[in-house]
């Protein structure tokens, strides 16, 4: 089955119509997406500012991530959830779409590097990481997850 | 014709003026070149949805840590102290980004159901900043290090968070034209609660 035909499947699927043909199923899906997204927002962001060298300073990095985690592995969950149901709506669309490939790209990437590397570093003893090198990967983390949500946004856009 | 116009409420007069004053922003140069423009509004509305993840991200962690179910082991005012920055770099960027945004389409904003309860939201969550400021958060070396602050500190905190979901769904659902004024018929109370007249000057054509 080639990539196409794939998606086409899946814009033919029973869950698509149903999505596609309902007035206000779309827009509520999309709406638990977007506040899905806010939470991540948050939960990237308390550990990102933090290895940046801002906000709750006076917290070790690997007990703000340990915080943190419930709320970014339950709003991915969400977020992966609701944007299967709108891409089933809308496969073919996003098949021809740059913004949806760069968004998927952008978060195969963030979610490899929020679990690999910026993983290690976060769990690494602090006295042993360059402040410098936790700055960069938090940088990276920002902008891996900073596509993933502008891209998204940009799939609206015609 | 005149003396007509005089004798209706106040509330309707100023109804009537900020309509007008609505539809006069909607048809200057600024406001149709950013409505019509290929990047400009998509660009705005990018920044403004990435900002949401920095100003309602935040927000949301110390709404739950106010009520105990994240970074419990952290004093709630150095949550406080160090997010604040951020969450005022956020708010004063989703103010302006939004406003751009109003400015582009902005008389069926301010008829939209959704823009008023968005508004509406955003003071009622003021309110609950300033009660929780003025009242148990001046208190707040009392419970800093409690994993489970205090039962007002945890209603301000739910308040807030349920505030800030609806602004966030409020704010989705203003692209949605489902109870526009252009689209009638509409029961009454819609027409009521985006003061639109069905006959208003204007509205069949937008």
């Amino acid at each position: 089955m080639s990539l196409l035909a794939f998606f086409q499947w899946c814009e033919q699927s029973h869950v698509g119509d149903v999505i596609r043909r309902s007035p206000w199923l779309f827009p509520a899906i999309e709406a638990i997406h977007l506040l899905g997204l806010g939470f991540i927002g948050g939960a990237v962001l308390l550990v990102d500012l933090r290895l940046m060298g801002w906000g709750l300073r006076r917290q070790p990095v690997a007990q703000l991530s340990r915080d943190a985690q419930p709320w970014l592995i339950g709003s991915l969950f969400v977020m992966i959830v609701t944007g299967g149901l709108l891409f089933l709506s809308e496969a073919i669309k996003c098949y021809y779409h740059g913004a949806f490939w760069f968004k998927m790209a952008s978060l195969l990437l963030a979610i490899v590097f929020t679990f690999t590397i910026q993983r290690k570093v976060i769990m690494a003893d602090e006295t042993r990481v360059s402040p410098r090198w936790s700055k960069v990967v938090a940088v990276v983390s920002v902008l891996l997850w900073s596509g993933v949500g502008i891209g998204g946004r940009w799939i609206g856009f015609s | 014709m005149a003396s007509r116009k005089s004798a209706l409420p106040a509330t309707t007069l100023l109804g009537e003026g900020l309509l007008n004053f609505f539809q006069w922003m909607g048809d200057t140069s600024w406001s149709t070149g950013l409505h019509e423009s290929r990047y400009a509004y998509d660009f705005i509305e990018s920044v403004h949805v990435w900002t949401l993840c920095l100003f309602f991200g935040l927000t949301v962690m110390f709404d739950l840590r106010l009520l105990g179910w994240v970074m419990r082991e952290v004093p709630v005012s150095e949550v406080a102290r160090r997010f604040l920055p951020w969450t005022i770099l956020g708010f004063v960027i989703m103010a302006i980004s939004g406003a751009i945004l109003f400015s582009a389409i902005p008389l069926r904003s301010y008829q939209s159901v959704f823009f008023r309860a968005k508004m509406l939201m955003l003071v009622l969550a003021g309110v609950n900043v300033l009660i929780f400021h003025s009242g148990v958060y001046r208190r707040v070396e009392k419970w800093d290090l409690a994993t489970v602050p205090p039962r007002s500190a945890r209603v301000a905190g739910a308040l807030s968070l349920a505030l800030w979901i609806g602004i966030v769904l409020a704010g989705r659902m203003i692209a949605y034209n489902w109870f526009d004024c252009d689209r009638q018929p509409q029961p009454a109370i819609v027409n009521f609660l985006t003061s639109c007249a069905p006959n208003q000057p204007g509205w069949g054509e937008r």
